[in-house]
């Protein structure tokens, strides 16, 4: 019902923006990004990045943001959809500092690159690997994943 | 203007709290810059939820926050019986409060007496908090066996029920620990080289904590009444009369000051909820092992501050996708602009006021 509003009043903004509701999250177009989060932060009150991450769905990536208005009491879950051959996307660091750290952690174990982030480096890998390791492609020779479970009966 | 100075503070330090490393740069004692480097901790937490199931990743969560296993342990069964819609039995939803306020108590207490340690009061108040902790990791052990990594909340409910006489122990300690939190305030609260230590330095304006996400005691302590348990209560806080301790500066005294209090809050909890514990049973009869699909984020109130978890499930047995959002870890993404212009013993005084777990910041 909450998620429902919040799409309406950014289809009222802009009308031409194609904003949908897919499952508990909006997602908005990769371009506009920017602008709906302005949008967001200074007129619907979600003055806080709770916490930006992705997911990577194997043929297209998510960018996940979590944005919380303390005032009104609603968590957004905001997606952006990037195809795995550009993965970039703004930074919204200048929004809230707190997307600085998270955006750099997203870009260490996804590999997406936050355009006009200030000091976009690995924070918890070492600066000198090329991979990414939450990636469901990712490989490294002393790295093997458990077998999926199969589940026992019971 | 002396030359500039680059120091290597960490990663092996005993007041960086574990295994962080901070590049300062310095002129004379001033520091200048602050750039933090992370990762000494780093065991891949969320790459280890995807390769396995629901239940199975229940003890990996007691090793973020090594401190408050118990508070961790909630977070995530509470974010996984989202996504399942389990319900709870009343008596596994008090027996959990009581034991995510407990553990809040011990947490608080390790953080008042390494804060003590920093500031040069050397070993006397650390050793009085430890023993308090003592009682409560020697009750948890109790409990599930274990001192420090519990692996006590399961998804549904409990690993177990509390044994007979447990309700005796914990209004012991609760009588104890109101005594002993007099001698706290007598011992450091207003005492002057305390005082002179951690009043006005490391200022954190609500607006710069609002603005990197703080949470917890830290945000608290900057004037911001805010906390989960009374704002968006889950479990079944919203029936417990308790209040929201706040600061007024947001300095290192304001945080320390903060903990404090907020034991007295979580021993008032604990208080009320054993004389209600329902009769029932709290163990959890969740299959171990299940399906999930959809998505859920829950956050949890922990010691430090906001936990959440953010579960995609795509209908298999493990979670497609686990994010660990940590308190610590946007808690100490505002220390350099906390501690620029400061001494580097100021910066102690500002980074251990922070109280941060370098297990949750790294996962």
């Amino acid at each position: 019902m909450l998620i429902n509003d919040t799409q309406k009043k950014i289809k009222d903004k802009f009308p031409s923006l194609a904003v949908e509701i897919v499952g508990s999250a909006l997602v908005v177009p990769k371009s506009s990004l920017l602008e709906v989060a302005t949008f967001l932060k200074n007129e619907l009150s979600f003055e806080n990045c709770h916490s930006v991450t992705a997911v990577d769905r194997k043929d297209k990536m998510e960018a996940v943001y979590h944005l919380y208005s303390t005032s009104n009491h609603i968590m957004l879950t905001l997606k952006v959809i990037l195809p795995m051959d550009d993965l970039t996307v703004e930074s919204l660091y200048l929004l809230w500092p707190s997307a600085n750290w998270l955006e750099r952690e997203t870009f260490d174990f996804f590999g997406i690159k936050f355009l006009h982030h200030p000091d976009l480096r690995r924070i918890m890998n070492p600066d000198e690997w090329t991979d990414y390791p939450l990636r469901k492609d990712f490989k490294r020779d002393d790295f093997i994943p458990r077998p999926q479970s199969t589940g026992l009966k019971g | 203007m002396g030359e500039e100075l680059i120091v290597n503070m960490g990663p092996q330090h005993p007041s960086t709290h574990g295994v962080l490393y901070l590049e300062l740069k310095l002129d004379g004692e001033v520091v200048l810059d602050c750039v933090p480097h992370l990762g000494y901790l780093h065991r891949s937490m969320e790459k280890i939820a995807e390769n396995r199931t629901y239940t199975q990743f229940i003890p990996f969560t007691d090793r973020l926050d090594y401190l408050a296993s118990m508070n961790n342990n909630l977070g995530y069964c509470l974010a996984v019986e989202k996504l399942l819609n389990v319900e709870v039995t009343p008596r596994a939803q008090y027996l959990r409060v009581i034991i995510a306020e407990l553990n809040r108590v011990a947490s608080h207490l390790v953080a008042i007496g390494t804060f003590a340690q920093d500031l040069g009061a050397y070993a006397t108040p650390l050793f009085y908090a430890f023993s308090d902790r003592e009682k409560i990791v020697e009750l948890f052990d109790e409990l599930c066996g274990s001192r420090l990594t519990y692996n006590y909340v399961r998804i549904g409910g409990l690993s177990g029920d509390i044994p007979p006489g447990t309700d005796k122990v914990i209004k012991d300690f609760i009588k104890y620990e109101y005594k002993q939190l007099v001698e706290y305030n007598e011992l450091l609260t207003h005492n002057v080289i305390f005082l002179a230590r951690s009043k006005n330095i490391g200022i954190l304006s609500k607006e710069l904590a609002q603005a990197y996400s703080v949470s917890g005691p830290i945000l608290r302590a900057s004037g911001v009444r805010w906390d989960l348990r009374k704002d968006e209560p889950y479990l079944v806080y919203d029936k417990f009369d308790f209040d929201v301790c706040v600061g007024t500066v947001g300095d290192s005294w304001d945080r320390f000051k903060v903990r404090l209090d907020e034991v007295t809050q979580s021993l008032r909890i604990i208080e009320q909820a054993i004389e209600a514990i329902p009769e029932g049973n709290p163990v959890s009869k969740v299959n171990r092992v299940f399906r999930g699909t959809g998505e859920s984020y829950l956050r949890t109130e922990n010691p430090r501050g906001e936990l959440g978890f953010y579960l995609v499930a795509e209908g298999g047995f493990n979670p497609y996708r686990c994010k660990i959002r940590s308190p610590s870890f946007s808690n100490l993404s505002v220390l350099p602009a906390l501690i620029k212009g400061l001494n580097i013993s100021d910066a102690v005084c500002v980074l251990g006021s922070l109280d941060i777990v370098m297990g949750e910041i790294d996962r």
